[in-house]
């Protein structure tokens, strides 16, 4: 079982009417490893991880998971898979016990099994106090950790989440990572779609970035950003005009800068050193600079180069205020400006 | 509360649902949906008040307001009006059935037990067998106010429970048509706005409330051989008994044998059901 892929997507299409929502989509999951699968809102994440879950059947191509057709194994598929996704899929009227046990039921497990784990899971999610209330009174957050609780009664050794996080205030959302990683450790096999980029790096082993209804790359995070060179160099002007003035001196040294609002923005090979060339020389041509950063490459950078568009581009269309808001103040953090000497990933 | 113990998976190789019986996992299936539909009527007890009011309002508003001035050559009008009460409270019943699926539809736990190793038709048959058992709570509720007002069925035990039984036997073919309704709408309301323009010309210009020989005669042609006449028409000739009925028959308010309503009530059902159930699992498993 080792050998052959968890999950196993060939030159699958999907269409809905006149929209193409997957043109032709190839993954592979290695059994027990956590796959990302990264892209803005329509890029065909859902469309994806529906047809792998048996709830839409493919146009064209094949799915697999262990090595069963989607398709033609439905049931036997049904049977080792377990879902969980951005609109809780949750029975609102029933206690987060019962709905535990409906899903244990339904899956066909043991009654006395169905107690235990359904006990054990509502401890592990910390829902153990609320356990006997219905559902209507869970916060957000409360409502997700149910969900993958449920995705979890049957022990699928693939397990599906679809959006896990969106939404959620990121408190709750960390909650839900370490949860995720706790679910991983012991040789589950996760396919995660995500829009952030910062979950993917953290969660995921290998990621796919989908744009589209293609997969545009692949890779781990490390090999996803080592395409852009081994570190961005962001200086920073007190004006846009300034930052223009500079941009010839800059490009001398790091001919990939570009300015970027009040920035100029460079991806380089040697960090240390092409900062300190570049801050020579702008002194010399006595350029006041506003601040300098070195940093590690961002999956937004990734998305940037892979897309030519921004990923948060997209998700301004967010019907959802919070997942709006949420998602922006995860990206700030991201960028944050970190001095030279702590955020450089390059040699010394 | 260590993770690593409670959340330990076995091998990750597929597991064979094949070994156990199909049709048994489907009736498990169904009895666990079923019972989370009821939960549901629990849980909002408001809709479950209203479902035994309605008809309650019916019987009174028939026996003491209209009935005075509907003759029913032969019988006590309550006598007359209970059967037909139950066909009314049935018919206008199915509609929760197409509520209920309509608005399931467009919850996530719809995409749930679809990726679920559950049967398809659960989710149809949860919801129909969840109605079926809420109208016989109906049916018990209104007989007995029908006793208390003074309705007297002469068919005895087994001509009531015979008449109950085809009731709801009918109750149950219309919560498959309604539920093919519910697949299609939109939402719960858009359900409803669909279903009562088909359910009101069924259960008034029908032998429910007033015999059908007092209507215009082009009303009659439909009124007299619609499945809801012949139903309750069915369920009166069992519940009143063979003397009353013989009466009604006298007088031309009941046009045929009891035995042949029951045969052509019988017939209707499953020719109704044969229609709807799998065109409703067809839909069912079309959509998404």
């Amino acid at each position: 079982m080792s050998e052959s892929p968890a999950i196993e997507v060939v030159g699958v299409t999907k269409r809905f009417g006149d929209v193409v929502a997957l043109d032709g989509v190839d993954l592979t999951v290695k059994a027990g490893t956590v796959y990302g699968l990264l892209g803005p809102n329509g890029a065909g994440k859902t469309t994806t991880v529906r047809i792998l879950t048996t709830i839409i059947k493919p146009d064209t191509g094949s799915a697999r998971v262990l090595g069963l057709d989607v398709v033609q194994q439905a049931d036997k598929v049904r049977a080792n898979i377990g879902l969980a996704g951005q609109y809780a899929a949750v029975d609102e009227r029933l206690t987060g016990r019962e709905n535990l046990r409906l899903v244990g039921r339904l899956t066909h497990q043991p009654k006395p099994v169905i107690e235990q784990r359904s006990t054990e899971l509502l401890e592990l999610f910390r829902l153990d106090r609320a356990a006997d209330r219905v559902v209507q009174t869970y916060s957000g957050g409360m409502r997700r950790r149910l969900d993958l609780a449920a995705s979890l009664v049957h022990r699928p050794p693939v397990l599906f989440l679809d959006e896990p996080t969106t939404g959620l205030d990121p408190r709750s959302r960390n909650d839900l990572w370490d949860l995720i990683r706790k679910l991983v450790a012991d040789g589950t096999t996760l396919l995660l779609t995500t829009q952030y980029l910062e979950e993917a790096d953290q969660l995921a082993e290998r990621i796919a970035v989908v744009d589209s209804g293609h997969v545009i790359a692949e890779g781990t995070s490390a090999e996803l950003k080592s395409r852009l060179g081994a570190t961005v160099l962001e200086i920073a002007f007190p004006d846009a005009a300034s930052a223009h003035a500079a941009l010839a001196t800059v490009q001398t040294i790091a001919p990939s800068a570009q300015v970027e609002g009040t920035d100029i923005r460079a991806t380089v090979d040697h960090g240390p050193r092409i900062a300190m060339e570049v801050l020579r020389s702008l002194d010399a041509a006595g350029i006041e600079v506003g601040g300098l950063a070195l940093r590690e490459p961002s999956l937004d950078d990734v998305f940037l180069s892979l897309t030519g568009h921004k990923a948060e581009e997209v998700q301004e269309t967010e019907e959802d205020d919070d997942v709006e808001s949420d998602g922006h103040a995860g990206r700030r953090k991201g960028r944050t400006r970190q001095p030279v000497t702590t955020s450089t990933g390059g040699p010394p | 509360m260590t993770a690593a113990t409670t959340t330990g998976v076995t091998v990750p190789a597929p597991v064979d649902p094949a070994d156990v019986s199909k049709l048994a996992l489907a009736m498990s299936d169904t009895a666990a949906l079923t019972k989370r539909n009821l939960l549901h009527y629990v849980r909002v007890p408001e809709l479950l008040v209203f479902t035994f009011i309605q008809p309650i309002m019916f019987v009174l508003l028939f026996r003491y307001v209209f009935g005075g001035s509907i003759p029913t050559p032969g019988v006590h009008y309550v006598d007359y009006l209970m059967p037909g009460v139950f066909g009314q409270t049935v018919v206008f019943g199915a509609v929760s059935t197409g509520i209920g699926l309509a608005e399931d539809m467009h919850l996530g736990i719809i995409e749930r037990f679809r990726s679920l190793p559950m049967s398809r038709m659960a989710v149809l048959a949860g919801r129909t067998a969840a109605d079926l058992i809420r109208n016989t709570g109906v049916v018990l509720v209104m007989l007995a106010v029908g006793m208390a007002v003074g309705f007297r069925p002469h068919g005895g035990l087994v001509g009531v429970v015979a008449g109950s039984l085809l009731m709801l036997g009918f109750a149950f073919t219309l919560s498959w048509i309604f539920a093919n309704v519910g697949l299609k709408a939109a939402n719960g309301e858009a359900a409803q706005a669909v279903s009562f323009p088909i359910l009101f010309p069924l259960t008034f210009a029908s032998s429910a409330f007033v015999p059908v020989n007092s209507m215009p005669g082009w009303l009659q042609v439909f009124a007299a051989h619609q499945p809801v006449t012949v139903i309750i028409n069915a369920s009166r000739g069992l519940m009143l008994g063979s003397t009353d009925a013989g009466k009604l028959r006298h007088f031309g308010v009941l046009t045929t044998s009891t035995t042949s309503y029951v045969l052509q009530s019988l017939a209707w059902i499953v020719i109704l059901l044969a229609i709807f159930v799998p065109l409703a699992v067809r839909r069912f498993n079309q959509e998404s």
